[in-house]
């Protein structure tokens, strides 16, 4: 995997406003189950290399704005975009025709994602089941998927796992497997939906840190959904707060957790604080 | 005479059903094994194979019964077998805690069955007894190899008076079947859908 | 009249003579079955409604008729068409397609128990819809119903003396020759029972076998799975 010279802290640019080439883009996008309206039109771009923290109380609509942008669930209005191309639509000649599954492949090339219950292959190994995509929907040799797997593998602190099958591992080893299956693809966005509350508390640590070294030395995208609060103020570049489907509040991490400007998340920061 | 067939088997089938699958789950053994071996051993053959021993072989012992009877007994028989079962696997499915309460509220054994067993197990064999009807159908069939003139035997009749009849008479053979199959079928579904309910679960 | 030994081991070895005939049948019709149940099950699942509604018509009725007709169907029916096949092939196709519907919703059970995360992952990873189904689903589907699918290979087994029907000499027809020629029924007839119990009773006690393994197995990953929906049920 190639590194890309560090960033220095302090000199990163904070995309509060519009910039000029998202990589990703929400536009007024909806989305209803049945008669229950989960986002009410929701807006936000998210930049190239930016570390995007979403939060917000359950059943705020978070986690279905990253699956929708993971393909796996289809906007009910609106339009997402990815790297200036409509995700769910194909352009033809002027107009929109919704987007074939070959539409969706190029896209989600695109995209990478950790789920929060791991979603590892059961019936393959640690190994397999970092290198099955990259031999057979990247098209690479054996040997490159499988140095590339072995290395990110090593990162992660699983170098001594590779034989070894999902079940006899831990939920923060899974989950670090996880991590690596979808580092080892090289997507511009990273998306990673609560990736430790199914997690007991003692092994929660060791999935943050292995997010924090990543989100320092890679230049990919992150859209983090997550309620660790700390996390998200050491690893993002900003915050939105998602209330009732709609984006209530977003700014630096530091004005967001320090002076909250909006009630309602100044009380939901309360409630977090508390626990 | 297809119905006729598939209703007194179905009936046979029903009571041996329960005799054997209550059997299985007797205090005493002698019981059990009587009844699993019976279980077995028309399980483990043919209905055709029973169907013709019951026809053709018995005789050499004196018992003689005619088409109709040796049809019904062996359908009777067979799928009685495989109904014991479904009987049994509902009544082991019961929860054990249900024969612990009725014995806490101090029931004779006839009474745990037939007060608290038997009507919670009986739901869950519902949807068994529906699918095993169909099956018991699709066995009628086999009585027009013994000479028997049900549905198929008559087709068959039909079909070598003239060579032309072939194909209207198997379509319209099926779709016969099928169409006493379906009230079985949609009954079957929708027991299968409601069998979860009103069993206890602790 | 009663059992008389010296026919019957007279007669034992000629019955027995069928065994290679209705092996090959069987294991034929179980191939054809295994292999036109995982395409129904597919057109099953089809997006395209009127495929999936015409499937299941089609899986629902060929298993509430009854074998021996669309036995006759095929072998007697067909010809009328220009579809000649001789008994054996007809045999072989009949039972293969009647057991492909039971085969096609063992395999559904199976797909079914497979946990949405496992789709979506696979969606994340960028599978296609081919390399999902045959690296990621059907693998982990199929092992937990081999011990169901080797019931239906039993049944199968069963079902084959309905062949007889037309002709194709296996264990009963040979019998129900035999029987004619010497009018001594009882031998032959009960010989074929036994032959049935002898190889169907010791298969189904090892496919009990494997299923309580299976089960064992299974359970550790039900209850994963369990508790994986109420997450999903309980969460965001």
């Amino acid at each position: 995997m190639s590194i890309p010279e560090k960033k220095l802290e302090g000199t990163r640019l904070f995309p509060l406003k519009q910039k000029k080439n998202p990589i990703a883009a929400f536009e007024n996008v909806k989305k209803n189950y049945d008669d229950v309206q989960v986002l009410k039109g929701v807006d936000l771009n998210i930049s190239p290399g930016e570390k995007l923290a979403l939060i917000g109380p359950s059943g705020s609509g978070k986690t279905t704005m990253i699956r929708m942008l993971m393909t796996l669930e289809k906007p009910s209005s609106g339009h997402i975009k990815v790297e200036g191309k409509y995700l769910w639509h194909k352009e033809v000649s002027g107009g929109l025709i919704p987007a074939n599954e070959k539409h969706l492949r190029e896209m989600r090339q695109n995209i990478g994602m950790v789920f929060q219950h791991f979603n590892l292959f059961p019936h393959m190994t640690i190994l397999r089941n970092v290198t099955e995509a990259p031999i057979h929907v990247l098209g690479l040799s054996k040997e490159e998927a499988h140095q590339r797997a072995v290395d990110m593998l090593q990162k992660v602190g699983l170098g001594d796992k590779l034989d070894a099958y999902p079940a006899q591992l831990s939920g923060g080893q899974k989950q670090r497997v996880a991590i690596a299956r979808a580092v080892v693809m090289q997507p511009r966005i990273m998306l990673f939906d609560e990736v430790t509350s199914a997690l007991d508390p003692e092994l929660v640590d060791e999935v943050l840190q292995v997010i924090k070294d990543l989100a320092k030395e890679t230049d990919m995208a992150m859209i983090l959904v997550t309620h660790e609060m700390d996390f998200a103020r050491d690893v993002a570049d900003r915050v939105v707060f998602l209330h009732d489907g709609q984006i209530e509040e977003e700014g630096k991490p530091k004005d967001i957790f320090e002076n909250p400007k909006s009630p309602r998340l100044k009380s939901f920061l309360r409630r977090f604080l508390k626990s | 005479m297809t119905i006729e067939i598939l209703l007194a088997s179905a009936v046979l089938a029903f009571a041996v059903a329960f005799i054997a699958g209550l059997g299985r789950v007797s205090r005493f053994a002698v019981i059990r094994r009587v009844t699993a071996v019976y279980v077995e051993l028309f399980r483990g053959t043919s209905l055709l194979v029973q169907l013709f021993w019951i026809f053709f072989a018995l005789p050499a012992f004196g018992i003689q019964f005619s088409a109709f009877l040796a049809s019904v007994v062996a359908l009777g028989l067979n799928y009685g077998a495989y109904g014991s079962e479904i009987v049994r696997g509902a009544i082991i499915a019961i929860p054990k805690g249900q024969t612990e309460a009725s014995i806490a509220l101090n029931m004779t054994n006839f009474q745990r069955m037939r007060l608290v067993i038997l009507p919670q197990a009986f739901r869950m064999m519902l949807p068994g007894f529906g699918n095993i009807s169909i099956e018991l159908l699709k066995g009628t069939s086999l009585v027009s190899l013994i000479t028997l003139t049900d549905m198929t035997y008559k087709g068959l009749i039909i079909q070598n008076s003239n060579i032309s009849y072939t194909m209207p008479v198997f379509v319209t053979l099926l779709f016969a079947y099928f169409l006493v199959a379906l009230p079985l079928i949609i009954l079957a579904r929708k027991l299968e859908k409601r069998s979860a309910k009103g069993v206890a679960n602790a | 009249m009663s059992w008389d030994w010296n026919f019957a081991i007279e007669v034992f070895p000629e019955i027995l003579g069928a065994i290679w005939l209705v092996i090959a049948i069987t294991f034929g019709s179980f191939i054809v079955a295994l292999i036109l149940g995982l395409v129904l099950t597919f057109a099953r699942r089809s997006s395209f409604k009127p495929l999936s509604l015409l499937v299941y018509a089609f899986i629902e009725f060929v298993r509430s008729t009854p074998p021996l007709v669309q036995l006759f169907f095929v072998y007697f029916a067909l010809p009328a068409i220009g579809i000649s096949i001789n008994k054996y092939t007809a045999g072989i196709v009949t039972l293969g397609i009647h057991y492909s519907t039971y085969v096609s919703e063992v395999y559904r059970s199976g797909i079914e128990a497979i946990p949405k995360g496992q789709w979506e992952a696979a969606k994340a990873m960028n599978f296609s819809k081919t390399q999902t189904w045959f690296r990621i689903i059907l693998p982990q589907a199929i092992p937990p119903v081999i011990p169901m699918l080797g019931n239906y290979l039993i049944v199968l087994f069963k079902e084959t003396p309905i062949l007889m029907a037309i002709g194709v000499g296996e264990f009963l027809q040979k019998a129900q020759l035999i029987g004619s020629t010497h009018f001594k029924y009882l031998e032959p007839i009960t010989i074929v029972g036994l032959l049935f119990l002898l190889l169907s009773y010791p298969s189904a006690l090892l496919i009990n076998r494997l299923e309580q393994k299976s089960n064992q197995a299974f359970t550790g990953k039900k209850n994963r799975r369990l508790t994986n929906q109420f997450h999903l049920k309980s969460g965001a």
